[in-house]
Formats: C-alpha cells, structure tokens, sequence
C-alpha cells in the first residue's frame, strides 16, 4: 500500500506540471514541424492565398485539437458534465474552471505557430503579393493589370526565372516581410500583457470561488485515477483467486481419479503447496486442456 | 510471489502508457523511415503512378499491420474470442473494446507516414506530373506534340537534369504546381485525422460511459488473468522441476550403492547442508555417470511419492497409478556392464 500512496502523493502535487510540460512540449513540437516545413508558394494568382493562409490557419486548429486530445483532463470535465446528477450535486464552477485550464493548455501551441509564422514572414508574402498597390513600386508600375497580378503572384519565388535579379520584388519582399514581423510582435506583444494582466488580477476578483474550484477540480482528477488503480487492484486479486480455485478443484479431481494416499513426506511443504498436487505430465496436459475449453467462471 | 505481484502491479498501472510509448516510438520510427528513403522517381509515363502511389500507401499498410504485431494484446484478444464458451460468457462489447483500442494505436504510425509523405510532396510529384494542367499553366500551344509525346516529357518533370519540356512548362512551375497540391492535401489529411481522434475520444463520455467502464475492467482483467496464470504455471513448473531433478539424483545415489554392494552413506551429522546437497554423488566417475544418464536418458515426467527408507529407491512406485518407469531398469542394466 505504501508504493501505492507514494504514486498518489507524487500525481496530487504533479498533476498540474505533468499537464504543462505537455503543454510546452506540444509548442515545441510545432516549432520543430514548422521549420521541417518545406514551405514552397505556388507563385500563382488563385493559388497563393489560399497556400499562404492555409498553412498560417490550418495547422493551429490541429495543434488545438491536438492539446485537447492529449490533455487527460479533458476526459475527466467531459464526463464530470455527462454524469448523471445521482447523489453527488454538479458544480458549475468547477466545469468552467477546468475548461478555460485546458483551453488555455491549448492554446499555447497554436499561438506559437502563428507568432512564429509571422516573424518569419514566409506565410504573408506568399498570401498577400497579389494584393499590394502596384503603384508603390517602380517596376510593377506600368504593367498590364493581368500581367502584372501574374508577376505579383511571382514575388514569394526568388528562383523563378522571371524574378532573378528584380529588384522590384526584393523591394515588395521586404515590405511584406515587414508587416509580417509587426504584426507577429504585435500580437506576442498583446497576448503577454494580456497573461500578465490576468494573472495580476485575478486575485482581486472572486479569489475564494477559484481556489473552491481549483481544489474541487484536482479532487475530480485524483478520484478518477484512484478509481482506475483500485480497479486494475482489484481485479488482480480477483484473477488470483479465480486460478488458485481452479488449481484447488483440478487437485481435487485428481485426488478422486488416483486413489492414492495422501502424500506427506521429506519434500517440503512449500513445495507441495506449489505443486497443488499436480506431480504427472499428463495431469498438467489435462490442467491446460481444461483451462482453454471451460474457463472457470467469474464467480468466486 | 512478492515480487511479481510489484512487477505485474507496475506493468498494470502503466499498460497504457506502456502501449501509448510504444505507438509514439513506431510514429517517429515511422517519420524517420520516410526521411532515410531514397526516393527515386523513375520519370517514366505509366511507372510514375505505380510508383509514387505505392510508396504512398503500401508502407503504412505494412506499420498498420505491424503495429498489431507489436501489440501484446492482439493474442489475447484471439485467444478470448476463440476460447469455447465453457462455464464463462463472453461478451462482444469487450472484444470490440480491445479490438478498438488496439487498431487505435495502430493507425499512428501509417497516419504519421501519410502526412510526412504528402507534406513532403515528393511522392504525389512523381505519381501525378502527367496530369498537370498545361493548357493553364503553360504553352500547350506548342506544336508537333502528339499526346503519347506529351505524356513523356511531362513524365520526366521530377528529374530536373533529363527534363526537356521548358518551353511547354516550366520545370519549377510545374513542381511549385503539384507540390503546392500535395501540401494542401497533406493538412487536410492531418486536419481530418484530429478532428476525428478528437471526436472519438471527446463523444465517448458523452454517450456510453458505463459500458466503457465495464468493457475496460473486464479487458484488463482477462489480461491480468492470463499474466497471472502463466507465472503460476511458471512457479509450477518450477517446483515439478526441482523434485523431479531430486528424485533423479536420489535414484541414482541409490542405485549406485545398490549396485556396488555398499550402503548409503549417511553424511556425519556435523556436515551440514553443504554434504546433504550432494545427494550422495561424491566422486568424478559417480558424477560423470550421473550427468551422462541425464542426458541419455531423462526421467519420467511423473513426479513419485518420496522413498520408504530402505535401500531400494523404488518401493513407493507401487502406489502410483502410472505405469512402473522402463528407462530406470535400462540404467541400471548399463551399471552392471561397468
């Protein structure tokens, strides 16, 4: 029992830094895959928009989803939200709590993903080159309006035989670049004072209600693991004496089948305990036999 | 007992994490496969499809099937299934819960090979590059190409250094092109496939908790039983074992002053353990005897009651039900030739 409450003791007080470190790893995570990202824009009029935002977009709700479902406790609010009502009232409060903790969890990987893509600026070219205003830049000027949407389209490629050496595209380039990278900051900006604000504050408003449903929230998530431990305990004793009744019983079969005395002798009684008087190849060929044709039944 | 009982309570309360450690590392198993390929477009018409098609999808259906292999838990749901029916029921909602949770885990790694593939856009390059919309993208206009031709230098797009269709398409345009395609399809793919696991793993509270409970304590327990019936028969085995290992020695410590017309010896009573372990062989010829009839001739897998004291090591044979043991007479045939 004391390996058991040891393991209790270390999730009570871990529960919360098991969750943030999964929180974080999953940040990191979309780091990695986004610089493993081979990031190529089709350089396209349709196309670039629908790549640019796509890969800024797309890829967040996955990792959200992802935080969700790698979240134990998202298991634990649903089903403390479905049970039925029985004895034990539901907490509203509670549920609140431990949705906006897993959302906040899960929403640190996505944000990173953007704030990264926008500070690397690759995303926003791609997506908004065909929507500068020509005009701005010299060698777009004095183009057609079909060709030059196409050469717009071209800017994201710096390999593409057309834009080689413009340096018109370096020029629309950079400023799309440099929106990115303001508008990357500026959100990181944002989000920080607005973490920093919140944790500042809260303990000013209804302090008490949320230590209330912090404590009630851990007590769900703990009660839940204990449940599951005390299960898995149990049904190892439950096995344990399942077969040592079917040892007990193919004994007395066979004590009935051999008329033979009951042996006592020089071996030692641990010995024959562990023996269960089973002593003869054929008796733990029929032993097996009988164990994979009629299990015994759950009922001890 | 003690400690398999710590050990088996170990495995049980991390089985889960056990199995969830396995399916990660058969993911990033499964990603650095595909970046340790050498993927060799063979930039002809029709080879082109096979090949980046297959390699799109046979791969994930040999981690699929591998990761049932890998699984402890597949033998024990074929064992429950196949069992007969017995003094025990069966019940379906456990076998389709094991049987979930096993494929489960299994899709991780073909999934993990699809995305990488398709966000790679090696592959979907290769298999469709014949397909390229070259009316919109380039000069379809240019003449002398019969379609058969076309197909052929289009074929030729993922091999950069043998492609001679640049005045029909341009190469980056039309690998820009498909890769743009295939990355757009490998995060839908990605998308769909959280949605989904987010789905199947967010509804189940809602709608079926209790069954889930009963099914997932039952699976558990048919494991656990299974774990704990082998290391019973283990220990069973065991003890079977070491008497009949003992009753071999005392036979032949037996025989042998039978056959030498000496009596037992009986170590001095000050000896100790050490002179009653040697079981009455105390010489190299005795013990060299010894070890060759192991091996020529083991001994029954009847384990006889312990000997009567009198210097015939076989009197208690006469109470078992089995048939006297024949090899122990050629034994001590072979003595009396010595």
């Amino acid at each position: 029992m004391d390996r058991f409450r040891m393991i209790f003791q270390y999730f009570q007080s871990n529960s919360e830094s098991v969750m943030n470190g999964i929180c974080g790893l999953l940040a990191l995570a979309s780091v990695k895959i986004y610089t493993s990202f081979d990031f190529s824009c089709p350089c396209l009029p349709q196309y670039n928009m629908a790549y640019g935002l796509g890969v800024m977009f797309v890829p967040p709700i996955a990792l959200f989803l992802c935080g969700l479902i790698f979240n134990r406790q998202s298991l634990v609010m649903l089903e403390e939200w479905r049970r039925p009502q029985g004895h034990r009232r539901k907490d509203l409060a509670v549920i609140r709590y431990m949705c906006s903790s897993i959302m906040q969890r899960a929403m640190l990987a996505p944000v990173v993903w953007i704030v990264v893509t926008l500070l690397d600026g690759k995303c926003l070219i791609c997506a908004l080159s065909g929507s500068v205003d020509p005009e701005k830049f010299v060698g777009f000027a004095n183009t057609s309006t079909v060709q030059m949407q196409q050469l717009l389209a071209k800017v994201p490629c710096k390999d593409d035989e057309l834009m080689r050496n413009n340096t018109s595209r370096k020029a629309v380039s950079r400023y799309l670049r440099c929106w990115s990278q303001a508008l990357g900051w500026s959100i990181l900006l944002i989000l920080i004072v607005a973490v920093f604000l919140a944790r500042w504050l809260s303990p000013c408003f209804n302090q008490a209600t949320i230590l209330q449903a912090r404590h009630w929230s851990n007590y769900i998530d703990i009660e839940q693991k204990i449940f599951e431990e005390t299960c898995c305990e149990h049904s190892r004793l439950f096995a344990h004496k399942c077969i040592l009744h079917f040892f007990e019983s193919m004994q007395r079969e066979v004590k009935l089948h051999s008329f033979s005395l009951p042996r006592k002798g020089e071996r030692a009684e641990g010995e024959e305990d562990l023996l269960q008087g089973i002593a003869d190849q054929d008796q733990v060929n029929k032993l097996l036999k009988m164990w994979y044709y009629e299990k015994p039944p759950l009922d001890i | 007992m003690d400690k398999f009982r710590i050990i088996f309570q170990f495995l049980q309360s991390n089985q889960e994490s056990f199995m969830n450690g396995i399916c990660g590392i058969m993911a990033l198993v499964s990603a650095q496969m595909y970046s340790a390929f050498d993927f060799n477009c063979p930039c002809l018409p029709r080879y082109n499809l096979v090949y980046g098609l297959g390699i799109l999808l046979v791969p994930p259906f040999i981690l699929f099937l591998l990761g049932f292999v890998l699984n402890n838990n597949v033998s024990v749901l074929s064992e429950e299934w196949r069992r007969p029916r017995g003094q025990r029921g069966k019940d379906p909602a456990v076998l389709r819960y094991m049987f979930c949770s096993m494929a489960q885990r299994a899709t991780v790694a073909p999934v993990v090979w699809l995305s990488v593939t398709l966000l790679d856009g090696k592959c979907i390059t290769c298999a469709f590059c014949t397909a390229v919309p070259v009316e919109a993208l380039g000069n379809a206009s240019r003449p002398g190409l019969s379609p058969g031709e076309m197909e052929r230098v289009l074929a030729r797009i993922p091999c950069k250094d043998i492609y001679d269709g640049q005045e029909l398409i341009a190469n980056e345009l039309a690998v820009r092109y498909l890769r743009c395609i295939s990355q757009a399809l490998g995060w839908c793919f990605v998308l769909l496939m959280t949605t989904l696991a987010f789905l199947v793993r967010s509804l189940r509270p809602c709608f079926t908790q209790a069954a889930f409970l009963k099914s997932r304590y039952w699976s558990h327990y048919i494991d656990i039983e299974r774990k704990l019936f082998d290391e019973t028969c283990a220990e069973h085995a065991r003890s079977f074992a070491k008497v009949c290992i003992q009753q071999f020695f005392e036979g032949m410590s037996t025989d042998l002053a039978a056959a030498r017309c000496h009596s037992p010896r009986k170590a001095p009573a000050d000896a100790g353990e050490a002179a009653e372990k040697l079981l009455g062989i105390t010489d190299q010829g005795t013990m060299n005897t010894a070890l060759k009839s192991w091996h020529r001739c083991k001994p029954p897998l009847h384990l006889h009651p312990p000997a009567l004291p009198s210097s015939n090591g076989w009197a208690g044979e006469k109470q078992s039900p089995t048939p006297p043991p024949v090899p122990r007479k050629e034994m001590a045939a072979y003595y009396s030739r010595v």
